[in-house]
């Protein structure tokens, strides 16, 4: 079995071919130390890569009958998340399915006349929530809406809690001339 | 400060190791949940690798389960997955539908010719449009369908031997209980 490909990650990101990844810690470990060197090369190119691309934007030439639909299809390639790529989107890809995607949300829009909420019903049911940058609120994303609002109540009742606590006392006379003393000493 | 208070660094300092940990043992972040799961497999045509004049259908995958296989010749996954594939073909006569991904023809059948062909038949999806419809973003895939053409099973990236003991035949198995246990009745 070739195990070639095994890294996974960043180097698949502009080919579109899956990786094969047998899921061990120990593997993991040795796969990072033998390939540390490249993987960070690979993410570094990678994300020189998406910065160019977001730069330039990958070229596609489409027609659109008027200005509105273009800019619905820039704002919808803008909106929406490239599977292959993780963490970039649509219109900042140059990955196969994004170019794929993309021609889709055209299609859709020119075509077929769907609405912007359409669309992204069509998406969703194909690739999940996932290609959504805003997650619905829903159980499975309950953890992700509310810790944030978790963390500002810590942060609030860390503050109250120390603001509350008394002032501290002032000297005594013994104390003020001692301090005086340890003044005058330096 | 009370005692207790003390404790504190120690409680974040294991709440730190408790996520870690949980991070270390989540899935591959590149593995979608798949939106296809208990869903009938999309309605597409399309045409035939050994043969283009042929078109076939959805109705072509009803009637027994069957695995649908996205593959492509650039995949290099796709090819320590063959292996796989065969073995399972030949042991447990499961029926394998090819859908061959951005790909040249050409270079598929002469594919199938070197390394072995274990699919009923292959479609080919030149453009993606089949790929999109199914919600895959790259090679290799796999669905396994009901006799309904439900989707029941869904892996992203090889079906290697782990995956088939753990996941595929298990899966494949409730498939043959549930349509046994239909005829039973």
């Amino acid at each position: 079995m070739a195990r070639m490909s095994s890294v996974g990650g960043a180097r698949t990101c502009a080919t579109g071919a899956h990786a094969s990844r047998p899921r061990t810690a120990a593997w993991l470990l040795a796969t990072l130390q033998a390939t540390l060197p490249a993987t960070l090369l690979t993410t570094f190119l990678c994300v020189a890569g998406a910065t160019v691309a977001w730069a330039a934007g990958p070229v596609d030439v489409y027609k659109f009958a008027t200005p509105e639909e273009e800019v619905r299809y820039r704002a919808l390639i803008d909106e929406f998340r490239c599977p292959k790529c993780l963490n970039t989107n649509l219109s900042g890809s140059d990955a196969p399915i994004a170019k794929d995607l993309r021609r889709t949300v055209h299609r859709l829009l020119t075509q077929e006349g769907l609405t912007d909420q359409q669309i992204r019903d069509y998406l969703r049911d194909r690739y999940g929530d996932f290609v959504l940058y805003d997650p619905p609120f829903r159980p499975g994303t309950w953890v992700l809406w509310l810790a944030p609002l978790v963390f500002v109540i810590i942060g609030v009742l860390v503050v109250w809690r120390l603001l509350r606590q008394p002032a501290a006392e002032p000297l005594s006379e013994q104390e003020i001339a001692r301090l005086q003393s340890i003044l005058e000493d330096q | 400060m009370s005692r207790t208070s003390l404790f504190v660094p120690l409680g974040v300092f294991l709440l730190i190791v408790g996520v870690g940990y949980a991070g270390f043992k989540l899935n591959d972040p590149h593995e979608l949940p798949s939106a296809l799961l208990d869903k009938p497999f999309p309605e597409f045509s399309a045409p035939l690798l050994a043969d283009s004049g042929t078109v076939v259908d959805r109705t072509a995958l009803l009637g027994k389960p069957v695995l649908v296989n996205v593959w492509a010749t650039w995949c290099p996954t796709c090819k320590a997955e063959h292996e796989q594939l065969l073995r399972i073909r030949e042991s447990t006569g499961l029926r394998m539908v090819g859908v061959n991904y951005k790909d040249d023809p050409a270079k598929a059948r002469s594919w199938l010719r070197q390394l072995g062909d274990p699919y009923d038949f292959v479609v080919q999806d030149a453009d993606g449009s089949l790929g999109v419809e199914l919600g895959v973003y790259g090679a290799p895939e796999s669905f396994l369908l009901d006799a309904r053409g439900t989707i029941v099973y869904k892996r992203v990236g090889d079906i290697n031997p782990r995956i088939w003991r753990d996941e595929l035949a298990p899966a494949l198995a409730r498939l043959n209980g549930v349509a046994a246990g239909g005829k039973d009745e």
